[in-house]
């Protein structure tokens, strides 16, 4: 059973303050993930033949397009964060032994930062041209 | 006797189920991204790769958990706005509990608007 010793004791103010900036963070981003995402399901599900269209050359025709790398990778971001503070949350609520509170919680942020450097490294430097069927038929691949 | 609980938002009924339930497709939805941005980013590899394993989620089975995925992301998102409305709304814990069916009723309706075409996409 876990005693809790001192519930009343306050955290430190520096704690406190980041675990406000967390709160706020989960409501701000949870706004704008929700048009983004239903954007997102919107565009990429329901519309022309939904799930089926999805190959290589829908997503290099949507990030021909800076609107809808910007668009990709600011979800990404978002809801990478938003995902992994909302896990570290339940990490604290459920582990009864610091270190593996401490070691679940690092490897969440260590995963989450891998995933934003990789996701957007793919999305600014996403290239058609090495699709075959591309390099034919695209301006930018030729010359 | 033991006393009922006044003014515990998150103890019994709507105001902790709703909580629950907002955790189990928060954790469903976070596993579904890291899968996601890792099969995304297949595109940098080459067209071949990134087309054989986005195949896999046109297949029935893999379809129908899709269904699964939005069902969860309706119900999250907005019982989000439900706990912003909570945290930021003057009247917010007053109305909750209707609040709560409000959002079962918008998600169950765009779930049923967004069901029957994602079906027709996948077994059409």
């Amino acid at each position: 059973m876990v005693t809790i010793e001192t519930p009343r004791s306050p955290r430190s103010r520096k704690h406190a303050q980041w675990e406000k900036w967390g709160w706020l963070y989960m409501r701000y981003s949870g706004a704008v993930l929700l048009i983004l995402i239903f954007g997102h399901i919107v565009i990429n599900l329901l519309s022309g033949e939904g799930i089926k269209q999805i190959d290589f050359a829908f997503v290099a025709g949507k990030w021909a397009s800076p609107f809808w790398q910007v668009y990709d990778v600011l979800m990404l971001w978002l809801a990478l964060i938003h995902g992994t503070n909302g896990m570290r949350t339940i990490v604290n609520d459920y582990t009864e032994r610091e270190t593996v509170r401490k070691a679940l919680n690092y490897t969440l942020w260590i995963v989450c930062g891998l995933l934003i450097v990789l996701g957007t490294l793919v999305c600014v430097t996403f290239d058609p041209c090495i699709d075959q069927a591309m390099r034919a038929s695209l301006e930018v691949c030729k010359g | 006797m033991p006393t009922k609980p006044a003014g515990t938002l998150y103890r019994g009924k709507t105001g902790m189920w709703s909580w629950v339930l907002h955790r189990i497709t928060g954790v469903a939805i976070f596993f579904f991204l890291l899968v996601h941005t890792l099969d995304t980013a297949l595109v940098r590899v080459s067209p071949e790769a990134y087309n054989a394993v986005i195949n896999t989620y046109k297949t029935p089975i893999i379809g129908l958990a899709e269904l699964g995925l939005v069902a969860a992301l309706l119900f999250h998102g907005l019982n989000g706005v439900r706990v912003m409305l909570i945290d930021f709304w003057r009247k917010g814990s007053k109305y909750q509990n209707v609040m709560f069916w409000i959002v079962i009723g918008i998600a169950f309706i765009l779930f049923l608007g967004f069901a029957p075409r994602h079906l027709m996409h996948v077994f059409g």
